[in-house]
């Protein structure tokens, strides 16, 4: 914004960061160099390992030993801090420059009230007096959105919720009052309502301040909302950087270019995402010449040998051999086929369901142990974690459940392949009613046909056995081959339908990346030949264009063995990527589900409409969205009535009374709201559908 | 330019093995190199104590009354024969070590392999079925570390003692003595495996296991285990050295093995009886080399620990 000719506020060069280890020494962060203005919003992007987390890290002059700086400078207001010794440095942090972390949790001391380390804070780096310190924490408290500040004051971390620690977090970063705050994954940890908020917090801080940010994070939703300028970085490197508009809109280096493409947006019907194949290289393996060129599309035989220097293209600069060539306008957009025809196809098909819950719910008890129930004289507390949720499967088709965390999507889907057993309701699968079989023998031939991908691909796997053991392991357990040679025929098989090669049989799940341990998962739960497969936030552990990856391929085999999917997801465009039926719980039950396209256009639920106006504004349309607020109480004690009411903008007398039962929906489906029912529902601001757009 | 850093990954198990992380921080402390050498000395002289010792201390033919209380050979009056002098029935003093370190070892092995294989198996029952197994097994191991580890060993000890036939008592004192020990010692390995058990069991590669199918007893034993003996290997290391310790305890309280078959302990309190009158080097070499032993093998079990836990590296 400020483009002022006076130097800029923070000035890094040909910063490189080491860490040596006894294999010999990685290079994390490599000739990188960057300004920010006064007053101006960076954000570094890139996914995990890019070193964007170590540049902000060695800035502050907090790398973890034995990472050091082992060149560069970096100036702010003109001096340089990088050579400050640990004294100044402590002197600096803080008062010129605030840190927030990524975890809320972690970040403030637990044994201390949030006023206490506020003031200690204040006392530390200004000249005030306790008590003006005092009055000073108060107001920051207030600043931040935290309701009742003074009262607040006293109180330790855990008694604020995630959300509202996080603005404690903010707080302590400004209360010195500094010219830049570094922010590392700011709203990553956090529920997307609550994600919204604290950007816009951000965003309100920062221009009434006057406080410049480095906001590092991997979601490029986030930098579209908040920053004036972007760095995308990439192994080490900054291989695209400039106004946030021309980057997103107009990406001139093929990773970003790629990167764009692997989102995917709500609005947009596509076949299929534009993915880069393969994944950041780790540090010891940085291929030589442009460390892009095993993933480009464009290598050529210099890109192998030589590495690009940044040059200047319009406002941006770009570190790419090709970067004039290349046509990058409408990166975002672009590539995106349309498939109208199909889903219009699939729509119109009704095929007949495979799975059916009817009225299924789970209880789980979170009493205290009987002798401290007995002395400190409370009852039993239930924590109704699935409380009356039903839902139809059709064979074939996606049925995606979206809410916040503590809505009970994941209990759903652990009680679906029947990892728990329901407290009420039935399952029935193809008809027959799977929770009422007990006898391991009963549930065999029921267990072949369901299977389960989980989100932590790094917990998933067994990482005492060999792929080979693990994707073998529900053929033997259900008898499935005949002789091990069948059994290494069928694993092969099964490797080179999710895109492994057959050698990697014979390896550890250590020696894989994110996106390819998550393969073998897939691949162990199509041994068994399953007709039902549940995934459980499959792709929220991954990066962008690894997503990409397996979202497409989840599709491919929906397409080739007509599978039947169950998705879990907190990520609404993904949602509407993979699914054909959408539904939003909130605390533990379904409270609107339809057709994707049709509650995407016109969600009906206030709820709905919430979680859609916190999707972040990717295309910079613009659009205006009502301010999301609230945030979800706990389910041990939900509120009496519609659980919603607290939040929800059309709440009366009833909707705090009584419970709404769902009821057919406008546009198929159905809606559980007082609301609608009564048809006191105001119009929801129609969502841009700019598939329109992008036919030519 | 990319700088290219790190070997190719080497080839075999023994190319593995050294490339380890694990032979790389044991080759980086001097102190466990040294223990670990010391402690493979002493125990391949006690496992081939036949070849190695240069006497047979137990063949009544070879001993002579006339040798008995000899001094180390660097003394005046010493023999070169006995190099650590002899006792007061002319046994060669080393050659009584080394025999005596074997008893000592075996019925350390032992009694940590019953322990580990009582304790990693309740442990693993108890974290994985939680519930009232869980509550049974845990309450019966928190009554029993309420007592004292050496009596409980001695109770079971008088116990067993108590219900085997008098003539048996020589014969059967080791095994007898292996049980003790053995079972005073289950309670640590249980509840560390059930801890990480119960770390374990809320990984997803065991609920996908549960989806597929596979038995519970099945998922314990080819999932869960392997991943739950870190921390086990560690706990046996160190009980190693504790269990030693226990059997010499009982064998100087005189309830362990018999003087016949001495072991370290029997032989410390045999000599204790010299100590007074002069003859010190029959109980404090024995003694010397329990310390020796127990110090090296307590060095490695905090190597092993320290070197397994990423928190601390």
């Amino acid at each position: 914004m400020a483009a002022e000719p006076s130097a800029p506020l923070l000035e890094v060069r040909d910063l490189r960061v080491e860490i040596p280890t006894r294999r010999g020494v990685l290079v994390a962060v490599d000739g990188v160099s960057f300004h920010i203005d006064e007053g101006e919003v960076l954000g570094v992007v890139g996914e995990s390992g890019a070193g964007k987390s170590l540049t902000g890290a060695a800035i502050i002059g907090l790398l973890e030993p034995p990472g050091r700086v082992a060149g560069g400078r970096i100036l702010l207001e003109g001096r340089r801090i990088d050579d400050l010794d640990a004294e100044s440095m402590r002197r600096l942090r803080g008062r010129r420059i605030g840190m927030i972390f990524q975890d809320p949790l972690t970040s403030l001391n637990p044994l201390y009230t949030v006023g206490r380390q506020l003031v200690e804070t204040i006392l530390t780096h200004t000249e005030l007096t306790p008590g003006q310190a005092r009055e000073r924490a108060i107001g920051l408290l207030a600043e931040v959105g935290i309701p009742s500040a003074a009262e607040r004051f006293d109180h330790y971390p855990h008694q604020f919720s995630g959300g509202m620690r996080q603005r404690v977090v903010i707080a302590l970063a400004l209360c010195a009052n500094p010219r830049l705050v570094i922010a590392d994954e700011p709203t990553t940890a956090l529920d997307v309502s609550i994600q919204a908020q604290i950007i816009a917090l951000l965003k309100r801080l920062c221009r009434e301040h006057g406080t410049a940010v480095m906001l590092i994070t991997h979601d490029m939703g986030v930098i579209a909302e908040t920053a004036d300028r972007v760095a995308v970085m990439y192994a080490g490197r900054i291989v695209e950087i400039g106004p946030v508009r021309e980057v997103i809109k107009a990406a001139r280096h093929p990773y970003t270019i790629g990167l764009m493409g692997s989102i995917p947006l709500v609005g947009h019907d596509v076949e299929r995402l534009a993915q880069i194949d393969g994944a950041m290289p780790r540090l010891d393996e940085i291929p030589e010449g442009c460390a892009f060129h095993p993933r480009c599309p464009h290598a050529g035989a210099r890109c192998r040998r030589e590495r690009p220097e940044r040059i200047r293209l319009g406002d941006s600069e770009v570190a790419c051999w090709h970067a004039g060539e290349l046509e990058g306008a409408g990166a975002l957009t672009a590539g995106r086929r349309r498939r109208e025809g199909e889903a219009a196809a699939r729509a119109a098909e009704r095929p007949p369901p495979l799975v059916e819950l009817r009225d299924l719910a789970r209880h789980f008890d979170v009493s205290a142990p009987f002798l401290t129930r007995l002395f400190s004289r409370e009852g039993r507390k239930i924590l109704r974690a699935v409380d009356g949720v039903s839902l139809t499967i059709p064979k074939g088709r996606t049925f995606s459940l979206v809410g916040e965390s503590g809505c009970g999507k994941s209990t759903v889907a652990r009680l679906a392949v029947g990892l728990y057993r329901p407290t009420r309701g039935t399952i029935l699968f193809d008809g027959q009613d799977y929770a009422k079989l007990d006898s391991h023998a009963a549930m065999a031939p029921v267990r072949r046909r369901l299977q389960m991908i989980f989100q932590d691909p790094y917990a998933s796997l067994n990482p005492r056995w060999r792929v080979a053991e693990i994707v073998a392991e529900p053929i033997r357990a259900h008898g499935l081959a005949r002789d091990r040679g069948e059994i290494r025929d069928r694993v092969r098989a099964l490797l080179r339908q999710v895109g492994l090669s057959e050698a990697d049989e014979r390896k550890y799940p250590h020696e894989f990346s994110g996106g390819q341990r998550q393969r073998i998962s897939i691949a162990r739960a199509l041994a068994s030949r399953p007709e039902f497969l549940v995934c459980d936030e499959p792709t929220s552990a991954l990066d962008v264009s690894v997503q990409a990856q397996i979202l497409n391929l989840m599709r491919d085999l929906q397409r080739e063995l007509g599978l039947t999917y169950l998705f879990i997801s907190h990520n609404l465009a993904v949602v509407y990527y993979i699914s054909d039926y959408v539904g939003v719980m909130y605390l533990g039950r379904l409270v609107e589900w339809a057709e994707a396209r049709s509650l995407f256009a016109r969600p009906q639920h206030p709820y709905t409409r919430m979680l859609l106006d916190t999707i972040p504004d990717l295309e910079m349309t613009g659009r205006r969205r009502a301010p999301v607020a609230g945030e979800v109480p706990s389910p041990i004690s939900p509120p009496p009535g519609c659980a919603f009411h607290p939040r929800c903008p059309l709440a009366d007398g009833r909707c705090r009374g009584e419970r709404p039962e769902p009821l057919p929906r406008a546009g198929g489906g159905e809606v559980a709201c007082h609301a609608v029912e009564e048809g006191r529902l105001p119009e929801h601001a129609p969502r841009p559908l700019p598939a329109r757009e992008d036919a030519d | 330019m990319a700088e290219r850093v790190g070997r190719p990954a080497p080839r075999g198990l023994l190319g593995r093995i050294l490339d380890s992380d694990l032979f790389y921080s044991f080759s980086r402390s001097p102190v466990t190199v040294l223990a670990a050498l010391v402690t493979a000395v002493m125990m391949g002289a006690a496992a081939f104590a036949p070849w190695v010792a240069p006497h047979r201390p137990f063949d009544l033919a070879t001993l002579d009354l006339l040798d008995a209380f000899l001094p180390p050979a660097w003394m005046p009056d010493g023999d070169p024969r006995y190099l650590l002098g002899t006792d007061d029935q002319g046994r060669d003093v080393l050659s009584t070590i080394i025999y005596g370190a074997r008893v000592s070892l075996l019925v350390g092995f032992a009694a940590v392999f019953l322990a580990m294989f009582l304790g990693v198996a309740l442990g693993l029952v108890s974290g994985y079925m939680g519930g009232t197994v869980d509550a049974v097994i845990m309450r019966i191991a928190d009554v029993q570390l309420s007592f004292p580890t050496i009596l409980i060993a001695l109770l079971i000890d008088g116990v067993a003692r108590g219900l085997l036939p008098r003539d048996l008592h020589e014969e059967m004192a080791i095994y007898v003595l292996i049980f003790a020990i053995g079972v005073s010692g289950w309670v640590q390995y249980a509840r560390t495996v059930r801890g990480s058990t119960l770390v374990e069991k809320r990984k997803e590669y065991v609920q996908a296991a549960q989806v597929i199918g596979i038995r519970p007893w099945v998922i314990m034993l080819r999932h869960v285990l392997p991943n739950v003996m870190g921390p086990v290997l560690v706990i046996g290391t160190i009980h190693l050295a504790i269990a030693i310790i226990t059997e010499a305890t009982l064998s100087f309280l005189g309830v362990g093995v018999p003087a016949t078959q001495p072991s370290l302990g029997t032989l410390i309190r045999i000599g204790n009886d010299f100590l007074f009158s002069g003859e010190w080097w029959i109980t404090i070499f024995p003694g010397a080399a329990l310390a020796i032993l127990v110090l090296s093998v307590n060095l490695l079990g905090d190597w092993l620990r320290d070197a397994l836990n990423p928190k601390l590296r």
